[in-house]
């Protein structure tokens, strides 16, 4: 993987010993809140409802083993033996204390690892498919780009103060496991006509208050040609977007108000002015850069093992059936470790469960993790003839947990229990929810369902491209759940559609089990899914399931 | 318009700890709401507010938050306060630990 050179080294390093200075001055008082704020948030570090936070960026998702040893020591010295994995491949301490940030910023950068820029109106860190570099669908691996737009917007002087901030999403495969609709600006590699790789490039989706599916503004931009158009696009929307109103001042209210002709209009003028001063540097720097991420060699070995294992153990059967996803190469699969055990808070792992899957990384998977925006684990290279080992170690560790896809796997945004922005708690729906229907035995009888929430308007928890999506909101001073169905975050991306008034806190399982079983009773065949049968039949019987209940049974 | 005013205490988050703080009556802040000062008076509430937002070493984003008078001290109003008087509902962490 990608290892710092000698200049990010000396800039991390630089930037944490600024930071204890700032820390210091802000500790004796000669700071004050309104100048140290936007310093700390610079730093990941925020201020929610309970404690500190900080925010630590997995850059498009890929650690190895010793960092994510570290962030388990980190986890145990300075903060309460867990860490929190977000939908923006970030990773979250929960309780850090301010004197003890600027250490635990140098214990990141020990191991390459920092909290700059996750913050503020800048371009944040790229996301990009998690299962780059191993998926049996990819053209290319993403990453390499991923990393060539990391290093371009890192302090780039033209875009630290943008009009907000600005996220990036990158997938090498067609289908899209990235959300690559739901960003700024979205780069999905498709091929040219003639067999090239390419982008198709994506602007203004976007999820938050106004959310969006992103346009098209180029079917195919080749690969060579990738930083001068996102330029071109980043500093259009620079002079366009709009300052005066934080809630339209995102890009995909820029590409709304100016119709996207316009935008490809400006951009496309721009990229002739800035495309030649690309003199080809940046094609060198990716050249390099690829090398940072070339494949491990994935030896050939005979896959009876898995086989058998498969035969003679059910668990590991429905597990292997649910966990794993085709690989490039034969004979391995990319494993993803569920961090959504049913009753467990969606995408925590303890410091001990840290280091077994570090380990099991460097014994079976050629030192490779990574992090998904559903807020699991991905092990992308495992031989099938180790995963019976792997699924031993997993079970070890409580961490073999067999959902993946299904009902239980949900996404959810730390909501009121951490977030100082959050209007209703989402943890606690996610857990009860997952708990319900792990009682019922019904989830793998349901197939595949992704429930997405999120604790306010900002949709962290992704809930408008939930196949259900849940959003928490207070009403008159009670938590309150508006619950939507349809949505979708593939390549096809659907924003879901409101089913009507919410349900209280108390109510909101109820209403879930509702809404599944109603899909039970429609779907025409097992093999219909969730998401399937909803397009079939549209939002009535659903509706009536939630909002009818006591007519259907006085009928009944 | 003293009667139509709702009480309010006068909470932060610790500078350090970032923890949960109250104003109290005798001006320190305390971790526990049921030590607050609860003020039923528009003005000094005010006067009390622009205190606690003084003391920039010591606490960080102070805010007047609705409470009512309890048989042990003054109780939130609203379930977000209510929280913050606790701490997360997924783990026994934050306050509700020393409770
Ligand atoms: S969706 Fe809202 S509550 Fe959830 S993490 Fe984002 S800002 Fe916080």
């Amino acid at each position: 993987m990608y290892a710092y050179n000698d200049f990010d080294e000396a800039f991390v390093r630089e930037r944490v010993a600024q930071f204890r200075g700032q820390v210091e001055r802000r500790m004796d008082g000669s700071l004050s809140e309104d100048e140290f704020r936007p310093l700390r948030l610079m730093n990941g570090l925020y201020l929610q409802l309970h404690a500190y936070m900080l925010r630590v960026a997995v850059p498009y998702g890929t650690i190895n083993p010793t960092q994510m040893r570290q962030l388990a020591h980190i986890s145990e010295t300075f903060d309460k033996g867990y860490g929190h994995f977000t939908t923006r491949q970030n990773i979250q301490f929960n309780w850090p204390k301010l004197r003890d940030v600027p250490d635990i910023l140098e214990a990141l950068a020990d191991v390459e690892m920092h909290a700059i820029q996750t913050s503020g109106n800048t371009i944040r860190n790229v996301t990009a498919d998690h299962f780059a570099g191993a998926a049996a669908d990819e053209i290319e691996d993403p990453r390499p780009y991923a990393e060539l737009i990391r290093q371009w917007s890192t302090d780039h002087p033209e875009f630290q103060f943008l009009p907000r901030k600005f996220k990036i999403a990158i997938t090498g495969s067609p289908n899209d496991r990235a959300v690559t609709k739901a960003h700024d600006i979205g780069l999905r590699m498709v091929r040219s006509a003639d067999g090239l790789p390419g982008f198709e490039v994506i602007v203004g989706g976007g999820l938050g208050r106004t959310p969006m599916v992103g346009k098209v503004i180029r079917g195919f931009l080749p690969t060579g040609d990738l930083l001068p158009y996102i330029e071109a696009i980043v500093s259009v929307w620079n002079l366009l977007g709009r300052r005066d109103n934080k809630y339209k001042a995102r890009i995909k209210i820029t590409v709304h108000e100016h119709g996207i002709d316009e935008i490809q209009r400006l951009v496309e003028e721009r990229f002739a002015e800035i495309r030649p001063s690309y003199s080809g540097v940046d094609q060198d720097l990716l050249a390099e850069i690829k090398q940072h991420f070339a494949s491990p060699v994935l030896a050939e070995r005979s896959v009876d093992a898995f086989e058998a294992a498969r035969r003679a153990d059910p668990s590991f059967r429905s597990w292997s059936d649910t966990n794993l996803a085709a690989h490039r190469v034969d004979g391995f699969a990319i494993v993803t470790i569920s961090l959504k055990k049913p009753g467990a808070t969606p995408g925590d792992a303890t410091a001990a469960q840290m280091r077994t899957m570090a380990k099991i990384a460097e014994t079976f998977g050629y030192g490779e993790l990574r992090i998904s925006h559903e807020q699991n684990v991905i092990l992308p290279h495992v031989h099938k003839a180790d995963l019976p080992a792997v699924y031993e170690a997993l079970r070890e560790a409580d961490l073999a947990t067999a959902n993946v896809g299904l009902i239980g796997d949900i996404i959810a945004c730390p909501g009121m229990d951490y977030c100082a922005l959050a209007t209703a708690r989402s943890i606690p729906v996610a857990q009860e929810i997952a708990e319900r229907f792990e009682a019922l035995k019904l989830d793998h009888e349901i197939g595949p369902l992704k429930i997405k929430i999120s604790g306010c308007i900002n949709a962290c928890g992704h809930h408008h491209v939930g196949h259900i999506g849940i959003l928490g909101l207070d009403r008159a001073g009670v938590e309150n759940y508006q619950i939507t169905l349809g949505g979708d975050g593939t390549e096809d991306m659907v924003i879901g559609d409101k089913t009507g008034p919410g349900f209280a806190y108390d109510e909101i399982t109820g209403a879930i089990e509702r809404i599944v079983l109603a899909y039970l009773g429609e779907r025409l065949s097992p093999e219909e899914t969730f998401i399937e049968t909803y397009r079939r039949v549209g939002i009535a019987p659903f509706k009536a399931a939630l909002y009818e209940q006591g007519e259907t049974a006085n009928a009944a | 318009m003293p009667s139509t005013f709702t009480p309010k205490v006068v909470t932060a988050n610790d500078l350090l700890e970032g923890d949960v703080v109250w104003l109290t009556a005798d001006d320190r802040w305390s971790r526990d709401m049921r030590e607050a000062e609860l003020i039923d008076d528009e003005a000094h509430a005010d006067i009390r507010l622009l205190e606690a937002q003084s003391q920039r070493s010591v606490v960080v984003g102070a805010y007047l938050a609705d409470a009512r008078p309890g048989a042990t001290g003054p109780e939130p109003v609203h379930f977000r306060e209510m929280f913050r008087t606790r701490g997360p509902s997924n783990y026994a962490h934050g306050k509700q630990t020393g409770i």
